[in-house]
Order: structure tokens, then sequence, then C-alpha cells
């Protein structure tokens, strides 16, 4: 039973994953640009949080209504400016100039809010749950987040497949010269993606804010690399493949601790590796959007 | 849109001394052509000889580096090909270029993106090709090569354009799928739109085309109506020939070459065997050369 509980909290600790990921598979499908910032970005979402809360004393949980919308629009503007000179300039350019952001973001947290873990304050929620025979315990949280991934991931799918700017998405994605000769301005579809791959990534980072402990460095340390893994497992570009990866990665953790609490990591590493071996494509190998 | 009283004394669509490089390679040479308001212009030219390279620049893909593009009289030159489409160009790129993972029907409501009005609604569009309608749902990416070429003209035709420029139809199709193809242009052109298309199957390009340009490393060696110039004028144009054999003045053969005579000095093998008109048909005229059926 343990290992069922082990499986079990994995999958909902994989939708955490998934819901970093998302926004990480989605600029790259679109964009090919591989967000080195991404990490940095969910902790910054996470401090406005908090700055939110203090001023404003709403309860951490609904944050989100004014931190995701600031995103979206911050993505916006970051793409048509900064990101996009970036893409003229080359791939590599655009690597280095989210690396560049991802130090800076770092660095600039630690300098003007310390290096203190913090976290978003939800009261008894946090530690909330509710138990399965005697076994199996699910906290209310954890749940939420993997219901919220799901949401969000079902959500932009029924925006791809049906909206008309999803439909401008997926065109650019496909073939972005061929998208401007039908007349489509690819740079504010472009700026569209970025600003749902940021207001995805400010949700997930206040959930992880309220999941635990976060200090400036967690962007980079923990993560980035997650949810690098969740998408190369689920294979790049697909956002129910990010799915998969995320559980799969986060069972794979789980289930490594069950075994010895300090194989966790390891486990998630090893799984990443061998799937970069044997399926480099990823579980899913669909290329297109959603 | 003003283009339906358009005089003759000014062209719709007309390019001016137009030089475009790809890196060190320059591709156009000061290349000029200018195409009336309702006519269907043909561009030819061997392979490499700079028609996409055209096309492209005149949809906006290219920044030229001389010269200029104009549309109804408005420079458009500077303009992005987003913002060329909204002004009435449309490209049918070479090679189709269709959304893979889009279906049909999404394609051509994509090629609507710039909200231009005109007859060419998704149903006129489905009218034109019988097929399209119930197959909208299925993704391009399963259609036969016809069929996506169908699909890449309808994409262009829903962003109603008063300029459809065609690049290579016949490219990668079978002889009868070309010819049901361009069935199709003689109703676009009655519908008043101006076509300027490239095409290295010269019969087919002589055939529809009231104008004919030739292409020849970037310059224009040659241009009138088909019925006007020679098979051998052609083939002169189209290779170069004239200047390799009679070893005089090679590479200024400016304007129309005059001493176009000895062409069929131009030996036999390399003629690309696509571009002679007759060579898949033996029901029409089998050794005559380019362009005198007409
Ligand atoms: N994007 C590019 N970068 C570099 N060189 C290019 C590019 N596009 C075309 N060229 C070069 O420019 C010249 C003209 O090419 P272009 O594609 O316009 O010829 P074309 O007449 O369309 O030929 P084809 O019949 O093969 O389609 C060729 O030498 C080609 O190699
Ligand atoms: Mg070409």
């Amino acid at each position: 039973m343990t290992w069922v509980n082990a499986v079990i909290q994995g999958v909902m600790l994989g939708g955490l994953y998934a819901l970093f990921a998302c926004g990480l598979s989605l600029m790259f499908g679109v964009m090919k640009v591989i967000n080195l910032a991404h990490g940095d970005l969910a902790m910054v979402a996470a401090y406005i949080a908090l700055g939110v809360v203090t001023i404003t004393h709403v309860p951490a949980v609904w944050s989100f209504v004014l931190v995701v919308p600031i995103f979206a629009a911050l993505g916006y503007v970051l793409q048509r400016t900064l990101l996009q000179a970036s893409l003229n300039r080359g791939v590599i350019t655009t690597l280095l100039v989210t690396f560049g952001l991802s130090v800076v973001i770092e660095n600039a947290l630690q300098q003007f809010l310390s290096a203190n873990s913090r976290e978003l304050n939800i009261g008894s929620l946090v530690s909330d749950s509710f138990s399965i025979g005697s076994q199996i315990t699910i906290a209310y949280l954890d749940l939420a987040i993997l219901v919220v991934a799901v949401a969000v991931l079902l959500g932009l799918q029924y925006f791809l497949s049906s909206s008309r700017s999803g439909r401008m998405i997926r065109a650019v994605a496909d073939d972005r010269e061929a998208a401007q000769l039908s007349g489509i301005n690819y740079r504010h579809v472009f700026g569209i993606a970025t600003a749902i791959a940021f207001g995805t990534v400010a949700l997930a980072g206040l959930a992880y804010g309220m999941y635990t402990q976060f200090d400036p460095t967690t962007g980079t340390t923990a993560l980035l690399l997650y949810a690098f893994e969740a998408v190369v497992i689920g294979g790049l570009g697909s956002l129910w493949g990010t799915l998969a990866g995320g559980i799969l990665l986060g069972v794979a953790q789980q289930v490594g601790a069950q075994y010895h609490a300090a194989d966790q990591v390891l486990a998630g590493q090893l799984l990443f590796l061998i799937i970069l071996v044997l399926r480099p494509q990823g579980i899913t190998s669909r290329r297109e959007l959603a | 849109m003003t283009t339906a009283g358009t005089t003759d004394a000014s062209p719709l669509l007309e390019v001016a001394g137009l030089s475009v490089h790809h890196g060190q390679l320059q591709a156009l040479h000061d290349v000029s052509i200018a195409v009336p308001a309702g006519q269907v212009h043909a561009m030819i030219g061997a392979n490499g000889a700079g028609k996409s390279t055209l096309l492209r620049t005149i949809a906006g893909l290219h920044a030229p580096t001389a010269g200029s593009v104009r549309l109804d009289g408005r420079d458009i030159t500077g303009l992005r090909p987003e913002r060329r489409v909204a002004a009435g160009i449309a490209l049918v790129p070479e090679g189709r270029r269709l959304f893979p993972s889009l279906s049909v029907e999404e394609n051509l409501l994509v090629g609507a993106s710039s909200r231009r009005t005109g007859e060419w609604s998704i149903d006129a569009i489905y009218d034109l090709f019988g097929w399209m309608r119930d197959r909208r749902r299925q993704r391009a990416a399963q259609l036969s090569g016809g069929e996506q070429q169908a699909v890449a003209i309808g994409r262009a035709l829903a962003a109603n354009p008063s300029v459809l420029l065609l690049d290579e139809l016949s490219l990668g199709l079978a002889p009868v799928v070309v010819r049901r193809i361009y069935a199709t242009l003689p109703q676009l052109a009655a519908s008043g739109m101006t076509i300027l298309l490239v095409e290295q199957d010269v019969s087919q390009a002589l055939a529809v085309a009231s104008h004919v340009h030739c292409l020849l490393e970037g310059r224009v060696t040659l241009a009138g109506p088909p019925a006007g110039l020679t098979g051998a004028q052609i083939e002169a144009a189209y290779f170069g020939v004239s200047a390799a054999s009679n070893g005089n003045g090679d590479g200024s053969p400016p304007g129309t070459p005059a001493s176009a005579g000895p062409a069929s000095v131009a030996p036999a093998g390399s003629v690309p065997a696509s571009s002679v008109p007759a060579s898949s048909g033996p029901a029409r005229q089998a050794d005559q050369p380019p362009g005198v059926h007409i």
C-alpha cells in the first residue's frame, strides 16, 4: 500500500511539474525558444504574489487573479521587444538572452528581497487532507494543483484547437513564412503565445509557493530542471505529452523517495536519461502542437 | 477596390529596376515588369534564374537592394508581407507550403486572416474545387500533391487578392493533374484577378498567359505576347545559347536577343524533359519548339 501511495503522491506532484512545463513546451513549440529563465520567472510570480498579499491582504490563493494577467502582459511585451530582437539574430542569441535574463532575475531577487526562504501562507489549507484507507493520505492542496494543471492543459488544448487565435498560433508554429503570406503578423502571434506561456508559469510559481518554501535560487536549482525533464520525457511541443511527462517524473521521484528518501531526485534523473537514450523524441512523438 | 477601372496606362502591379541579393549572390539584376489589371502574365526561366526570388520579393519576403514594387500606383516596397496581403497581393509559394497539421478548412480560414472582403468566401472556394468541401476536415498533410496545390491556391484566394502570384503550380505533379489545376485559372482571370505566374513548363505558361517574360540569370531576356515570339527566340532567351554559340559578347545579352537565329545549336540533352511541352502526351505536337501552339 505504501507503494500505491507513492504513486498517487507522484501523480499529484506530476501535476505541478506539468503546470511548470506547459509554458516551456508552448514557447518551444511555437517559437523554438528555449526559455532558460522559465524557472526564475515562476519565482518572480511567487514574489509578486507575496507583495500583493502584503499590500492588499487578500488570501494568497486569490493572488493569481492579479498576478496571472500581469505576467501575461509582461510576456507579450518581453516577446515583442527583447525576445523578438534576439530571435532576429539567431537561435544561439535567444538562448543566451534567456540565460542572461535568468541570471539577472536571480541576482535581482537576491539583492532586493534577500536570500531567505519564503512561502505563500495559505493557512491550514497547506496541511488539510483526507485519507483513503489507512495508508493513503491526499492533501487538498496537492489535489487542487493537479486539478488546476489538468484544467489549464484542457483549456489550452481547447483554445489552440477551436479559437481563431489558436488556429493562428498553430499555423505560425507550422510555417512562419507561409503564415505571413496568409496575412498573419507572426510577431503578434508570438506575443500571444508568450503571454499564455507566462500566464501558466505564473500559476505554476504561485502553486509552488503555496506547496513549499522558495528562495531566489529555487527557479534554477529545481524548477527549470524538472520542467525540462517533463517536456523532454513527454515529447517536445506536445501538450498531452507534457502532462504525461510531468506525471511520470513525479511518480519516478516519489517511488524513488519511497525506496530511499535521498533518491527522490536521482530517480527522476534516471528516468529522464533512460527516456533520452531509448526514446529521444519523448513518449508521445507527435510533432504538432496540442 | 479601385482595380476594376484602372486604365492601361498605369499597371496594377509594377516592378521597376529591381535588384535582389541573397548574401553575396545577386539573384535579380535591374528587373522591370508591369502587369495591367486583369491580365495573366507568365514568368519563365531555367532553374535558378531568379523566378521565385522575384515573386517572393513582390510578396515582401525579400528586401530588394534597389528598385521598387508598386501596387495600383502605391509604393509597397517597404511593406511587410502580411501588410501586402492586406493591400491585395497573395502568393502561392513554390512547394505549396500548406500548414500540415491544420485541416483543409483551417488552411483556408488562415488564408482569410487579412479579412479582405470579396467574392472568394470559403464556400466559393469549395465551389471552385468540387472535392474540397467533403474533405474539409482532413489534415493538409494527408492530401495528394495535386490536392495540396488546390488548397494552396484556395488559401491564397481566401485573402481576396487583386494580384495573385503563382510559383510553379506544376511542380511535382502529374500532367493530368497540372492540366486540371491550370483549368481553374481562366475562371480566376475572368473574375478580374491579375495573375503573375512562374512556370518551368513553358508550353503551359504560353497557353495561359497573354504576356511572357523570360528570366535568365536574374535578367529579363525576353518579353512580349506569346503570339509574337518564335520558339527559337524563347529557347535562346531561356538558355542563353545565342551568346554561347556565336561566341560574341557573352554576358551582355540585354533586352531581347536579336541574334536569336541559331538557337538550334543548343544541345538537345540540355533541354529538361519536363519543360518540353509534348514530352508527356503523344497526342500533342511532338517535336515542336515551345510556344508554337497557342
Ligand atoms: N534564400 C536564399 N539564400 C541564398 N540563395 C538563394 C536563396 N533563394 C534563392 N537563392 C539563389 O538565388 C538564385 C535564384 O533562385 P530562385 O529560387 O529565385 O530561382 P528559380 O528561378 O525560382 O529556380 P527554380 O526553377 O529552381 O525554382 C539561385 O542561384 C539560388 O540558389
Ligand atoms: Mg523557383
